[in-house]
């Protein structure tokens, strides 16, 4: 039986079918009427400070939890404060639905107060946006957004909604399917291309396995932790990938790229067949194309078919979703198995003895030191405290690279951070995210000083909820990726790199309610790490470390991978 | 030479924003868009012209291809298929000329469509090529204007149309499609 609702009933109503139990948000005028029906709702509703942490906050969520996550905004600035989180989104396929305010329909276009353009302006940020001009078409939008954030490759999408939309009343009637003709996935994978992928990869002498992002966003981990163990073979996993393969797993040779491992970069460019799955060959991965393991042929699995050939051009396509394309191919792999695993065994003992040698030749070992406190030791402890199981929402920098070459994570969703559109300031919220998702899982926001100053506000919303993150400042006094690019690529001329004014640690906690603590020896350090942790409350520690340590290894944008800056340049003896 | 690409899509607001945003992404001009309704009334038939390198056109009809409101991006640059475009033009025509502009006109199968003592209104159909050819001659007769539709154009070979189903859902449904797994296509 149909009754009588409100737009922003049904909306909510929506939410509810959609499995939704907590928004971020920020109201606004043209919400106005949403907020009154929530009022007398169940729905959690969490008021962050500006917009955009809504957006990374929905994202940190999701990420953790694989559930779509959701914010509010209102018309205007509301909405224009949501771009970057969104565009985040849409970078690092995170399935996110946005709800934004808009004038009324009526006053579209005459530049009302608060009006902007949303719909015009989110349509590159996000996979699919909507604008609802009739109340009537409001259920099924609402289910609409959330199958396309949610399936294929994950993303955001907009919904703007009048207020009149919001404030008409009708009668409901839940939404008994949807139909999105154009809205193509093919997630199962050609049949022959997987047989024949199975094929290559049992002849291959130096197979490598390339993961990416979409192992996690479909659960792929234990079929590529299946497909792994049964080839044998060598895994790297980007910076979005990582935990896709448990850190600890003695197959897995770290991160490649720009900051990547020795190994794990010597390890592509010798390769001969890369097995690509759920990755997008991104620049920072691949250095210059041209001399990008010049040796493989590639079986690349995605289920994007635009990401297909478009950096490097596939051996073997095979469009589908990671899971199920990893599912049926390690079957044919097991089918193939008495033919070839005796023969592949040979071959693999050369190609993993190849591999241990580039790891111990430059082995990734975090510079450690008495007297001052160097970034990657920070890392070193947290990763000791973590022991893979701590979720870190890392913001971006210099310490989101020391962090991905350190920390282990021995599952997926434990690693959250801005990979595409590297966006700072997204730690803070994200981990607010992150927390609500996972009550009781310890969450580190592991920033730098300059990403932890953008989100400052943040730290009310973190006391108001009660949160217990740990929010870990590796504070250098730089943004230090743009100082260690100036001090390399422009002839150390620093300019507009130094954050002067950091607050004091207690002070600033303390402002807020909570614990804050400033770290400046190396012998605190662990002791430090233990007292946050252990502290039932949210609490801020100040790691001062040593401001002129860089990150390696470095490849030079536009360089080769095999071409890396190992270390420091080494003082030349004056004679 | 131009491209081709045509598209099959849902006549919807926002329809035409999003697929002009593949190719203004990438900086890429826009030669000619044409869009108008299908015997379905709530798809348009679009038919762009434009002027990109092979590799990147592909990638860009996968992008269209991807976008939720268009059905099917197809390459019609190599692919059997008839293209045309329509001109209108008018041409002041003193007395005397007017004798070998209509002339001109039966040559290039143009059509007299207005008639006044300033001049001709000519309408012309073909493919691009023949119609520049005639807006040359025609100049040489004086001042003239000229409108052109942008091509349109039709595939001659039979396509199949893959189209997602309706997605049954939401009787006693809880979210999380990622746990429910993926759609088949």
């Amino acid at each position: 039986m149909s009754n009588l609702m409100s737009g922003s009933q049904i909306l909510l109503e929506c939410l509810v079918r959609e499995g939704v139990e907590c928004v971020f948000g920020y109201p606004g005028g043209v919400m106005l009427p949403l907020y009154d029906a929530m009022y007398e709702h169940p729905m959690r509703h969490v008021l962050v400070r500006h917009e955009e942490n809504a957006c990374f906050a929905a994202s940190g969520y999701s990420m953790a939890t694989g559930k779509v996550g959701v914010c509010m905004a209102t018309s205007g600035p509301g909405a224009t404060n949501l771009t970057t989180g969104l565009v985040n989104a849409l970078m690092d396929s995170t399935p996110v639905v946005a709800i934004t305010g808009q004038v009324p329909t009526r006053l579209i276009g005459s530049d009302a107060f608060q009006e902007a353009d949303t719909f015009g302006i989110t349509r590159s940020c996000t996979k699919h946006n909507f604008l609802v001009k009739t109340l009537a078409d409001l259920p099924r939008v609402i289910h609409e957004a959330f199958y396309l954030a949610a399936t294929g490759r994950p993303g955001p999408v907009l919904v703007d909604l009048p207020k009149d939309i919001l404030q008409g009343q009708t009668h409901y009637a839940p939404v008994s399917s949807i139909h999105l003709p154009g809205y193509k996935v093919y997630a199962d994978g050609h049949a022959g291309q997987i047989r024949r992928a199975a094929q290559m990869m049992w002849e291959a002498q130096r197979p490598l396995v390339y993961a990416g992002g979409g192992i996690v966003s479909s659960n792929a981990h234990n079929e590529l932790r299946r497909l792994v163990e049964l080839l044998d073979t060598p895994a790297v996993c980007t910076l979005m990938g990582l935990g896709g393969l448990p850190s600890s797993h003695p197959n897995f040779v770290s991160m490649p790229g720009m900051h990547g491992s020795y190994a794990a970069n010597m390890g592509l460019t010798h390769s001969d067949l890369l097995i690509a799955v759920g990755t997008r060959f991104d620049d920072r991965v691949t250095g210059r194309l041209s001399a990008f393991a010049p040796h493989a042929k590639v079986v690349h699995v995605d289920i994007d078919p635009s990401e297909i050939g478009k950096n490097r051009v596939a051996d073997l396509p095979i469009v589908g979703d990671a899971k199920r394309v990893l599912v049926r191919l390690v079957k044919a792999l097991e089918e193939l198995s008495p033919q070839y695993s005796s023969r592949s065994a040979e071959a693999r003992r050369d190609w993993w003895r190849q591999i241990r040698d580039w790891q111990t030749e430059h082995p990734l070992t975090p510079e450690i030191s008495t007297s001052e406190i160097k970034p990657q030791h920070v890392m070193k402890e947290v990763d000791r405290i973590s022991g893979g199981n701590a979720i870190v929402c890392a913001d971006v920098g210099q310490h989101q690279m020391w962090a991905a070459q350190f920390i282990r994570f021995n599952g997926p969703r434990l690693w959250i951070n801005s990979g595409g559109l590297g966006s700072m300031g997204f730690g803070l919220p994200a981990a607010i995210g992150a927390q609500f998702a996972c009550p009781n899982k310890l969450v580190f926001a592991l920033v730098g000083d300059g990403g932890f100053q953008m989100a400052l506000p943040e730290l009310s919303t973190v006391v108001t909820n009660g949160l217990p993150i740990k929010i870990v400042v590796v504070n250098n006094g730089y943004l230090g990726m743009v100082r260690q690019w100036q001090e390399l690529f422009y002839n150390n001329r620093l300019c507009a790199v130094t954050l002067d004014s950091f607050p004091d640690a207690e002070k600033l906690a303390g402002a807020y309610g909570f614990t804050g603590r400033t770290v400046e020896s190396p012998a605190d350090l662990q002791s430090a790490l233990e007292e946050a942790v252990a502290e039932p409350a949210p609490y801020l520690l100040n790691i001062k470390v040593c401001p002129d340590e860089n990150v390696y290894p470095m490849v030079p944008a536009g360089g080769a991978i095999s071409e890396m800056i190992l270390g420091p340049p080494q003082p030349v003896a004056v004679s | 030479m131009l491209q081709i690409i045509s598209l099959l899509v849902e006549n919807k607001p926002g329809a035409l924003m999003r697929i002009t945003g593949v190719l203004t992404a990438r900086g890429y001009n826009i030669e000619s868009l044409t869009v108008a309704r299908t015997l379905d009334p709530e798809l348009s038939r679009m038919t762009i012209a434009v002027d990109v390198d092979p590799t990147l056109r592909q990638q860009v009809i996968k992008q269209m291809n991807k976008l939720i409101n268009v059905l099917q991006a197809i390459d019609l640059t190599e692919n059997a298929a008839v293209a045309r475009e329509m001109l209108l033009m008018r041409v002041r025509a003193p007395l005397e000329a007017r004798p070998a502009i209509l002339k001109e006109a039966e040559i290039f199968g143009a059509r007299v469509v207005d008639s006044s003592v300033d001049g001709f209104a000519v309408e012309a159909t073909g493919e691009p090529e023949k119609l520049d050819e005639f807006v040359d001659v025609m100049r040489a007769y004086g001042d003239i204007e000229v409108t052109r539709s942008g091509m349109v154009a039709v595939c001659l070979e039979p396509r199949k149309l893959r189209l997602s189903a309706p997605i049954p859902k939401l009787d006693n449904y809880v979210g999380d499609h990622l746990a429910k797994g993926v759609l088949n296509a």
